[in-house]
Order: structure tokens, then C-alpha cells, then sequence
């Protein structure tokens, strides 16, 4: 199937850290186009670290990351060709506090296409009701709640049709409809977009609703302990401490 | 201390009563005292615990227990923890499983050294992270100058006018009142000699050379420096930088190079109101408490202070602008996640800039001597 074709994202032997200190070792995946990748694990791990060298924040301390073949970190133009690919949705929405909505979103649009003003606001408008929030373009992040925010954001990161959509810990902060509401957007966006996409997330209800790819972080040993489907992970991992994260803690050890 | 007692089960092996109510509100045992009594005699090879007098307790009777504990395993005497109330235990239990990772170590101190080293280190980082931080500003500049740079003009108004017309009052008051200080303290001497008009040369020369834009800088640094420092540390700790910087939107670019421009403009502007607001107050006591005729003193201002003395002036302004500006940027955009960091960021922003504006007014000064200006 996939296997012959490039994978959108390979990362090879990278070792993660935090400020003195590595917190992963030798991390070694593939993401395949349309996957939604699942990376999870307990806090503290280097989820989000993982996911600022994936976007670019931040060097990492050794080893490779590669888009579509193209080394991210080797070349600085190649590196904002590939980031123009993006889109990241932030743990907290980071939407631009002195921007409405509106503008937030206009933003990735002015910046990089070609679209008059009036192309612009319609695209905004699209975006917006495509994250339900229709009609919200003239309000300022601080005058809308949590969830809303973290739609508005959602807009912004879909702006410019990314063919990557970046989730850090979606779902929190947000009550279990509007948590539920999220995921059912990511299985949207994937379909209508034909996005890849990846999500760092601890929740069990949407690691187990959306992903259909993953890696699990151990905190203890600094390396992955498993990949693959969170689904067959749960069936089939003999590892205790991954089947304990997956289930809650409610079934330790192996059957 | 009625709560506790001690009794010896065998002679090597303590036995600590526990009674009555132990909670945080009505208040419990010095711990170091207890700790001191219980290991008075060294053969203690074991302690356990009667708490069968017990009455209430909560998280209080627990940390005790817990430093108690601590103390006996440092110094290798067992622990039988059976007696207690099973809720203790389980707190107890749950409070001594190991959670943090050995390798997040606390910062241990090293020697002098080591000390010496990781301070010079520490300077080397935050020189270069200056340089680059300039380098970028220099090169935000170059972008703008061309137009290849995202500029939002109706955002740069709004930053000169904070910058600028809503920090008249404050302005307009300290100058006054510099004025109307360089006034009083020219006169106690000038009366001496029966040349008070010359307090008109005092205040004009004062406040234009120096006084106007160094008082309006530091009332800048504290006010607008700050505001820079504080608004761009709470966007980087809310991720909006790390957004702009996904989106491949370099945040000097967009955040940093407005601010610099804004305040570059506004200084001079601010510098030469501070100069007439403080010319004004000398004029208003000289006149009004000190006698002087107003139009003499007004023909005597506009004699003694050159031209010079307020491109002078100006070039503080500007100097002071750009230090303002930097320092209150490159403090928020290196601000850390968390709201203490936010206040740090603000506060050095502020002495920073300060600082540079005294140390900048002492090499424009010498530099002025050395021109013979």
C-alpha cells in the first residue's frame, strides 16, 4: 500500500532535549500520508518538545528529520518551503491576542497567496464555519470561551489548506463535548483536506477514536517502547507500562 | 505536649504515643523538638507508633510523620508504621513513592570555579543572544526599507500613539516639576551674586542638553519599556510567537520592528515637549515666587540656548529610544513560560534601560566635551 511510496514525515535516530538534559533517545518513526499519528505518553516526556522540532522551534540535539525525503533541519530555505506546509494548533490556541479572529486567520493568507482583500475575508468566512464559528470574525480572542478559542485557532491552522496539521494536546482544557466536537473536526479535516496529520495528546477517548498510527514515549527508559495502531498496541502489547497507560492504570501488567 | 509521649517497648526500641487531635487549625508539636527528644539516646535501633488515642487528625498529623520518618531513615532507625491509621499509612506511602526522575537534579553548588565558569558562560550566551538579536533587528530594518516586510500599519499607529501622545501627561508633569527643581536650586546661588536672570540659562540649557530627554527616557523605560517587555512575555508564554514563528513570520519582523520604530520617532517628539514643559517651569517660578520679569527671562532663554544644545538633546532622545525599545523587546521575546518569568523580563527590561541611559548620557556627554559642543 503505502509502503512504496516516500512517507510524508520519517524521523530517524533523533534524540530530543531539554535545556541540559535529553529527554529522548533515539527515536526512530514513519508518518505515511493521511495518517493520523498519535504521539503519546506520560507528561513530561517530550511529547511537545518532539512536536516543536517536527515544526521547527527548535534544533534538535542529533538526528534527522525528513519531509517527504528533505532533510527539515539541513537546509534553512528548504525549511521554510516545508513549514509553509504546516498548520499548529496550539495547546492553549496562541491565537494573536491584538488580532480578531478574523485577522488571525487573514493572516497565513496575506502572507503567502495571492488573493485580493475580498478573497481573503471570504476564505475567512469559509474557515470559520468550517469550525462553526461563522459570523465570529470581528471578535478579539479574550471575547469568546476556551473552546471557541481553540476552533478559532483550529481556522487559522487550516487557513491555507496544510497538507500537515500539527495538534498539541487538543482536547485540553475543553469539557468532553467539545473535546468530542475536536475530534470529530480532525476526521473532517482529514478526509476533505487528505491532510497527514499529527496530534500529541494523552487522552485515551481520542487516542482511540482518531489515530490509526502512533508511538508511545516512556519518560523512565528516554526511548519509544511502541508503535503502530493504539488499537492493536492495546491488543496485542505484552508491555506493562503501555497497557497500563492505555487503559488507565485499571489493568497492570500483561494478560 | 500532650499529643505525644514516648515509652520504651524494649531497650532498643522506642515507642511514640500519639493523642488527642492533630490538626493543621488547633495547632501541633515543634517537630524538632520531638526529633531532638526521640534521638537523645543513640540506641534507638527502631521506633514505632501507639495511635490508639488518637483523635482527629489530617495532612498536619501526616507531615510530621513524614519529616519523622525521613530523620529515622537518614539515620538508619527502622520504622514500624503498622500502628497508625490506615489513611496515614497510605498518604505515607504514596508520599515517599519516588516520583521525579534522578536526572532533574537540583542546581547543586559547585565550586568557586565551576561558579566563575558558568557565570562567564552565561554572559558569553546573553552577549550573543544581543548580537543576534540586533542582527536580526538590522536585518528586519533592511526588510522594511525594501517593503518586503510585513508591516501593519493600522497596529504601528496604535503603538505610536501609546508611545507617544498617552504618555504626555506623565511627561508634561516631571518635566514641569525638573523645571521648576533646576529653577529653586540655580536661584540659592545666583542670588548671591544678584544674577537670578540667569536661572533662565540654568533651566534652557539643562533641560535641552540633557535633563528633558533623560527624564523622558526614564519615565519611558519605566512605562512603555515595560509594556513592550510585559505584553511580548505574555505572548511568547501563550505560544503566539512560537505561531508566528510556524507560519515563518519572523516575530522581529513583525513584533519587535514597529515597537523600535514607534518609540525611535516618539522620543525625539517626547524629548522636545519635555524641553518646553521644563523651560515652562522655570519660567513659572522665576516669575511668579522668584520676581523675575518674564519677557527678560524668555529673551535670555532664547539666547543661551543654542541650537546645538537641542540637536544635543535630540540625539539622547533618539539613543534613548532605541535602548527602550531593545531592551523592553528582547527582555519579552527571551522571557520564559510562566508568569514569574513575565515579571523578571519586566523588571530587567526596566533596570536595563535605565542603566544603558545613564551609561549612554555619560559617553554622549564625553563625546560632546571631546567635539568641543
Amino acid at each position: 500500500m503505502e509502503k512504496t511510496s516516500l512517507p510524508v514525515i520519517e524521523v530517524r535516530h533523533l534524540d530530543l532535549n531539554y535545556d541540559d538534559h535529553i529527554v529522548m533517545r533515539d527515536l526512530n518513526f514513519r508518518i505515511n500520508k493521511g495518517d493520523i499519528f498519535i504521539v503519546m505518553g506520560g507528561s513530561g516526556c517530550g511529547k511537545s518538545t518532539l512536536l516543536k522540532v517536527l515544526t521547527g522551534l527548535k534544533e534538535p540535539e542529533k538526528g534527522e528529520v525528513l519531509y517527504d525525503g528533505k532533510n527539515f533541519w539541513e537546509d534553512e530555505s528548504e525549511q521554510q518551503k516545508i513549514m509553509r506546509r504546516f498548520g499548529v494548533l496550539y495547546q492553549g490556541g496562541a491565537l494573536w491576542s491584538s488580532f480578531t479572529l478574523g485577522e488571525n486567520v487573514a493572516l497565513p493568507l496575506q502572507l503567502y497567496s495571492k488573493l485580493s482583500a475580498s478573497q481573503v475575508r471570504q476564505m475567512v468566512e469559509l474557515k470559520l464555519s468550517l469550525v462553526g464559528l461563522g459570523g465570529y470574525a470581528d471578535f478579539y480572542p479574550s471575547e469568546i470561551s476556551g473552546g471557541m478559542r481553540k476552533r478559532a485557532s483550529l481556522a487559522r491552522a487550516i487557513a491555507f489548506d496544510p497538507d500537515i496539521i500539527f495538534f498539541d494536546e487538543p482536547s485540553a482544557g475543553l469539557d468532553p463535548i467539545n473535546a468530542r466536537m475536536l475530534d470529530d473536526l480532525i476526521l473532517q479535516l482529514r478526509e476533505v483536506l487528505g491532510a497527514t496529520i499529527v496530534v500529541v495528546t494523552h487522552e485515551l477517548a481520542s487516542i482511540f477514536a482518531i489515530g490509526n498510527n502512533s508511538v508511545f514515549f516512556d519518560a523512565e527508559s528516554k526511548t519509544m517502547i511502541a508503535s503502530g495502531n493504539p488499537k492493536e498496541i492495546l491488543a496485542n502489547s505484552k508491555d506493562p507500562k503501555v497497557i497500563q497507560f492505555l487503559t488507565r492504570g485499571e489493568r497492570q501488567g500483561a494478560y | 505536649m500532650d499529643q505525644i509521649s514516648f515509652n520504651y517497648s524494649s531497650p532498643n526500641t522506642l515507642c511514640i504515643k500519639i493523642s488527642g487531635d492533630w490538626r493543621i487549625s488547633s495547632g501541633l508539636p515543634a517537630t524538632e523538638e520531638v526529633i531532638s527528644q526521640v534521638f537523645s539516646h543513640n540506641n534507638i535501633v527502631e521506633v514505632n507508633f501507639n495511635a490508639s488515642g488518637i483523635n482527629k487528625w489530617d495532612s498536619g498529623l501526616v507531615s510530621f510523620l513524614f519529616r519523622l520518618i525521613r530523620e529515622c531513615q537518614s539515620r538508619n532507625v527502622g520504622v514500624d508504621l503498622k500502628e497508625l491509621p490506615e489513611g496515614v499509612q497510605k498518604l505515607l506511602v504514596l508520599a515517599f513513592k519516588v516520583h521525579e526522575k534522578t536526572e532533574i537534579q537540583a542546581e547543586t553548588s559547585g565550586s568557586f570555579l565551576e561558579k566563575v565558569t558558568d557565570k562567564a558562560i552565561a554572559a558569553n550566551r546573553s552577549v550573543l543572544s544581543l548580537m543576534n538579536f540586533l542582527g536580526d533587528i538590522a536585518i528586519a530594518f533592511g526588510r522594511l526599507v525594501t517593503g518586503r516586510a510585513y508591516f501593519r500599519r493600522d497596529e504601528f499607529i496604535v503603538i505610536v500613539q501609546k508611545c507617544g501622545a498617552e504618555a504626555l501627561p506623565l511627561v508634561s508633569l516631571i518635566s514641569i516639576l525638573v523645571g521648576i527643581i533646576l529653577a529653586f536650586i540655580g536661584a540659592i546661588q545666583l542670588k548671591m551674586f544678584g544674577a537670578q536672570i540667569f536661572i533662565a540659562d540654568i533651566v534652557g540649557i539643562g533641560m535641552t542638553r540633557v535633563m528633558g530627554a533623560v527624564m523622558a527616557g526614564i519615565l519611558m523605560a519605566g512605562r512603555t519599556g515595560a509594556s513592550f517587555a510585559a505584553e511580548l512575555g505574555i505572548m511568547q508564554t501563550n505560544e503566539e510567537i512560537d505561531a508566528l514563528k510556524t507560519l515563518g513570520v519572523s516575530p522581529v519582523e513583525f513584533l519587535v520592528m514597529p515597537r523600535v520604530l514607534a518609540l525611535v520617532i516618539m522620543m525625539p517628539l517626547l524629548t522636545l515637549y519635555a524641553d518646553f514643559m521644563g523651560i515652562l517651569g522655570g519660567l513659572i517660578i522665576s516669575t511668579g515666587v522668584l520676581g523675575l520679569n518674564p519677557v527678560e527671562y524668555w529673551h535670555h532663554t532664547q539666547s543661551a540656548v543654542k541650537l546645538t544644545n537641542l540637536w544635543i538633546g535630540l540625539t539622547h532622545g533618539f539613543v534613548f529610544g532605541i535602548i527602550i525599545a531593545i531592551a523592553g523587546c528582547l527582555r519579552g521575546i527571551k522571557c520564559g513560560r510562566n508568569a514569574a518569568a513575565v515579571g523578571e523580563s519586566t523588571t530587567s527590561a526596566v533596570v536595563e534601560a535605565i542603566i544603558s541611559i545613564v551609561i549612554a548620557t555619560a559617553i554622549i556627554t564625553f563625546i560632546c566635551q571631546i567635539l568641543g559642543v
